[in-house]
This record gives structure tokens, sequence and C-alpha cells, in this order.
């Protein structure tokens, strides 16, 4: 009964606001607009953010890289003729940041040399990164075909190659790569495998792997290419001595990600003269990601905010317009014996209404931007079942603050005033 | 103490005044609208109250019709003491007690005739259906039932004011208050709605009616002159 009576009362403010369909029109526009743009603002937001956590994800939430860098000294002193530069980590550290640390699952090493590759009449310079079937574990790649490192590959001294997708395509563009022999530098593998790489830099985020990445057994690649590489430029050898390249350390849970990372940089620290090394945290780079998000949805939260503000004012005075105009109906309802509230209750249905019709209307809105700027700015957008919520709430209350005021004067006019009301 | 009566219901009165008061500040000045009125009306009476303006015969209207409250005195509606009600219970009083008829009709202008029949029971909580089925049978008593779908521009004056009555019935109160009913009309409009209401008083209505015209007044039985606040005689037929 009660409930019909709500929806009868609800009936009648509807009538009431077709009555002036133009003004009802405009005066929705601005609740439209503002709640449209807090649903598009955070689809964005949620965009940004949901494509920022896809690509940490690859790199391994669990993760933490620690690469081989060239200290500053090194880099001066490297511009003497024939000198060698001696740095980054070392077998030692692997074993040691392994057996330290009970959070952590495993260290998977890296070694990394850059040689040319042929294949029949093709040409291309790979990175042939030497690593232990863990990497495959630890970064969850697609595999096109074959297979990735196993562990008889280390025993074997296996002479094997898993090539990236990219790779393969640049090397054998028709035929079936699986099976080939492939020469690089003077050494000879055979391609057992090709996987999907999510190479190079990912928003803010450097991938460990890259597009012309070669992957053999670790042990293969010390035995051939051994720790130090020349590199000849201009007028001069530049040699190197590089033990590991890279260290991918896998942490047990998410929660010790990050009081790890400052064990192993501490740890390191003892044990290198030079800072040669740099400890990169995804889940940090996750964090920080969250951390602008929300700054972003702040800023952006408030501006929409502001316009919802607008809209609400808006409201209000097109509400006090008709309470002025409607005295003597409100002299007439009072006459007949109707009580304040249900004064109040009646404007302020109307204005609840009119605000969550815009509302409604602005979410069709807050669908259709993100849609668009999906289309021709080419940003991820997505428009999530909670904003939509928030959204209609914002409107109902925005309808309710900003009704308030005229419905309670309207409840206050003095009958006998408003009745002689012309 | 003046008593409006109609003969053979003396005991049954629906409206008592106590030495009513009705006084505003003007000013530095006090002005008293109502200056101790006592009177007393038995159900199904018909009374006119007449008087220039600035007698005080619209306050007294007003105080009838609990649309102001007495600022000294005692005022008995169907047994309810009035003096001491709040703004709700004065509405509910409204609600269930009286009818109001006003010299401008006071039709809502953007609801059909059916639904400005229907308001008074709107707020009594009738469902609609029983509504429609009431509002119908009030405009037939009052000769509109063609026009329920109608919105009040779409009528004449007098068949305005016979839907202004029909809402004042709708509610089935025993006493109506009417403020200059043809103040509004032309003469031959103005008759048959005086008509009308001499037809409900013979039903059993109590009318209340102030004006200033005596042709008009005449039809009443009862007629009450004012002068500054106060009774100054009565006439009865």
């Amino acid at each position: 009964m009660r409930r019909l009576k709500l929806a009868r009362n609800i009936g009648l403010g509807i009538e009431n606001l077709l009555l002036h369909k133009l003004r009802t029109f405009l005066t929705m526009l601005g609740v439209v607009f503002g709640v449209g743009s807090v649903v598009a603002m955070l689809s964005v937001g949620e965009g940004a953010s949901k494509e920022a956590m896809a690509q940490i994800r690859k790199v391994g939430s669990n993760n933490i890289i620690v690469n081989s860098i060239k200290s500053v000294e090194e880099v001066s002193q490297s511009t003497v003729r024939s000198f060698m530069s001696i740095y980054g980590l070392t077998y030692e550290d692997q074993l040691r940041v392994a057996e330290t640390f009970d959070d952590i699952k495993q260290v998977v090493p890296v070694k990394l040399v850059r040689k040319d590759a042929r294949l029949g009449t093709r040409n291309l310079e790979l990175r042939i990164v030497g690593t232990t079937p863990a990497w495959f574990e630890l970064l969850q790649r697609d595999i096109v075909a074959g297979r990735v490192l196993i562990a008889d590959d280390a025993r074997n001294r296996a002479g094997i190659v898993v090539l990236t997708e990219f790779g393969a395509r640049k090397l054998l563009a028709t035929e079936n790569t699986i099976g080939q022999t492939l020469r690089i530098g003077g050494s000879y593998y055979e391609i057992v495998g090709i996987v999907k790489s999510e190479g190079g830099m990912a928003g803010s985020i450097q991938m460990p792997d890259e597009q012309i990445d070669a992957y053999i057994p670790i042990e293969v690649a010390k035995e051939r290419y051994g720790d130090i590489t020349t590199r000849v430029t201009a007028g001069s050898h530049l040699r190197e001595m590089v033990e590991l390249h890279q260290m991918i350390v896998e942490v047990d849970n998410i929660e010790h990600v990050e009081s790890t990372a400052k064990g192993i940089e501490a740890m390191l620290k003892r044990f290198h003269k030079k800072e040669d090394y740099r400890v990169a945290v995804p889940l940090a780079l996750l964090r920080q990601a969250e951390a602008t998000k929300r700054r972003f949805n702040i800023v952006l939260g408030s501006i929409a905010c502001i316009s919802l503000l607008v809209g609400g004012i808006g409201i209000m005075n097109i509400m006090l317009a008709s309470v002025t105009e409607r005295t003597r109906e409100i002299g007439v309802r009072r006459a007949i014996g109707a009580k304040r509230r249900q004064i109040i209750s009646q404007f302020l249905i109307e204005t609840v209404v009119l605000s969550t019709a815009g509302g409604l209307i602005g979410i069709g809105l807050g669908l259709f931007i993100p849609w668009l700027i999906t289309i021709f700015a080419g940003m991820p957008t997505v428009v999530t079942a909670k904003s939509v919520v928030l959204s209609v709430g914002i409107s109902v209350a925005v309808g309710i603050i900003f009704g308030l005021y005229p419905a309670v004067r309207a409840a206050n006019v003095d009958p006998i005033i408003a009745l002689r009301h012309e | 103490m003046v008593v409006i009566e109609q003969a053979g219901t003396n005991d049954d009165l629906v409206i008592q005044l106590e030495d009513v008061y009705k006084i505003y500040q003007m000013g530095e000045q006090q002005v008293n609208a109502l200056a101790g009125i006592s009177a007393s009306f038995s159900v199904g009476s018909f009374c006119a109250i007449m008087g220039p303006s600035g007698s005080g015969k619209s306050t007294m209207l007003n105080v009838l019709g609990c649309l102001d409250r007495a600022s000294r005195g005692r005022y008995v509606l169907e047994g309810t003491d009035v003096s001491t009600l709040d703004d709700d219970e004065l509405s509910e009083l409204r609600l269930r007690h009286l009818g109001f008829i006003f010299q401008s009709f006071n039709l809502i202008p953007q609801l059909t005739v059916q639904r400005n029949i229907e308001l008074p029971l709107y707020y009594l909580g009738w469902d609609s259906q029983r509504s429609a089925g009431r509002a119908v049978e009030l405009a037939r008593k009052v000769g509109l039932e063609e026009r329920l779908g109608h919105r009040p521009t779409e009528l004449s004056g007098g068949q305005m004011q016979r839907v202004a009555i029909a809402r004042a019935l709708a509610n089935d109160p025993r006493i109506l208050l009417a403020d200059e009913p043809t103040g509004n009309l032309d003469s031959t409009t103005g008759e048959q709605i005086l008509e009308l209401l001499a037809e409900l008083n013979e039903q059993g209505k109590t009318i209340i009616m102030v004006t200033h015209e005596p042709d008009i007044a005449k039809l009443a039985r009862n007629r009450l002159h004012m002068r500054d606040g106060l009774i100054e005689s009565i006439e009865k037929d």
C-alpha cells in the first residue's frame, strides 16, 4: 500500500515535469553532464590502471629483477684503450641471494650476449639469453610452437635455441622453423621452440625480455661465449667482463616482495664495491601506478563534482521558480488539508525524479564518451558497475540536497497568502 | 452569544466560538481583526457573513476554516478544541471536516477536472479506483460528468465553480465555507451556483458564506453583519 502510494506520487511528479518538457530537459542537462563526466572519467582511470596492471602482471608481480649496470666510474674509464671493465652481478651473488632469503622461491640467472645470427641468406642480430628453464615459469610467455627450455638441455649441454615469434619471422618468413639449424656467432643451434615475446617497454615498465631474444641454456652460453665480451668500435676494443647480466628473483608471497627487494639491495651493497647493479620491483611500480590513478581520480573527480554542483544549483533554481509559480496550488492543497510534509515530499519527489532521470541519461553519456575515447584516442577504458551505481547514488543525492530547500520553502507558504497570490 | 440555528437541530452545534480575538501587530499598533466574537452554528444552518471591507469577515472565515488561529478565545469545531492544535492537526481537521469554495475557484490548472475533484481523497489516502468512483458521482451531482477529462482552462466560470464545489464535497464534510462564491461570475451563473448551494444546504450541509452583496445574502436564512471585528447585528428569516 505504501509502496503503491510512492509509485503514484512518482507518477504525479513525472506528469508535472512533463508539463514543461523543455524546461525539464534543460534543467536536467546539468546533472546529465555531471554524471556523464563522472562515469567517463572513472572509466579512463580504470582503463589506464587495468592496462598498467596487465603489463605489470607480465613482468610478474611476485618477481624482483636485478640488473647489472655499468657504474659511473666504469663508463668514464672505458674510454681508455684496451681497458677491460669488470662489473655486475656474479655467480656468487646468485647463490648468496638464493641461500640467504627464506622468502625467495628461486633465482633465475640471465646471461646476455649480442650476436649475429644467420639462417640461409637471412641475417639478424639477436640478443642471446642464457638462462634456466625456470625463466619461463617466472615470465609466462605464450608458446607459439615447439617447447621452451627444459632441465635436460642443461645436463646435455644441448645446442638448442628458443626463438621469439618476431625473430623467427625475420629469419624464416615462410618455412617451418622448428628443427632448422641456426648459426649464431660461430656455433650452431637447433631451433626447438618459438615463444611470443612481450619485450620492450610496456608503459613505464622495462620488460626483462626483448623481441630479438634467443633463449639458450645458461651452461651453453657460459661454455661458448664466456664472461668476457669484446666490442670493436672506432679505433678501440671495448672489453667487458660480466658474469650475470640479470637475476630474476621469485618471491613466495606478494607481501614479502618489497622487504625482500630491500634485503637484496642491502646485501649486494655489502659485497659490491661499486654500485653496479639495480634492483627493480614491478610491484612497486604497480603501487605507484595505483597512487597515480588515485590522484588522477581525485583531480578529475573534483572537476566532475563541480559540474554536478552546478547541475544541482540549476535544479534548485528552477524548483524555487516553480514553487513561486505554483504558490496558489500549494495554498489550495494546504487548505484542502495537505500537511507540510506532504507538500515537501511532492516537491522533493519532483526534484529527485528530475535528477535521477538526468543521472540515467548521464550514464548513457558516460558509456558513450569512453567508447569514443577508445576509438579515437586509442586509450583503454573500463566502465565498472561500481562507477554506475555511484553515479546513480550521486544523482539521487543531488536531487534530495538541492530539492530540500525549495520543498521546505513550498511547505512553509502561508495558505492564506498563497490563496490570494496572483 | 449569537446562535445560528436550524430548526430541530439546536443541540448539534458544529461550530462554537467563545470570545474569539484575532490580533495583528502593525508596527506599534495593535489591530483587532476579530474583537471578541461569540457565536455558535448548528448543523444544517445557512449563514451569510456580511460587512464592509476591513470589518473582519475574511479573518472570520480564515479562523473558521482553521487556516488561521485565533489569538485568544476558544474555537470548537465538530467537538474538537482548535485553539491548542498544531499545524498538522489543523490540516487533518480541514481534511476531515471542511470544504472550501473560493471566489476565484482555485482549481489546479495542470490537473483534469477529475483529478481536481479527487484531490482531498488523495490526501485522505483513498486508492485511485475508489477516488475515481467518487469523482464521477460528484461530477454527476454538479452536472459535469461529461467534463471529467477536461482541464479547468477549458471550462466556463460557472463550470469551474461547480468543479470547485464537487471538490469541496469530496471528503463529505458537514461544513462548507464559501468566500464570495459568485464574485467572479455573471448574475445568471451566480444564481445557478447559489441554487446549488441552497440544494446542498437542504441536504444537510452547514454553509457559511462571506459576501458583500445583499441580494446574494438574502438566500441565507441567517445574515450576520460585522463591523470592526465585532458582530454588529443578526438578521433571521
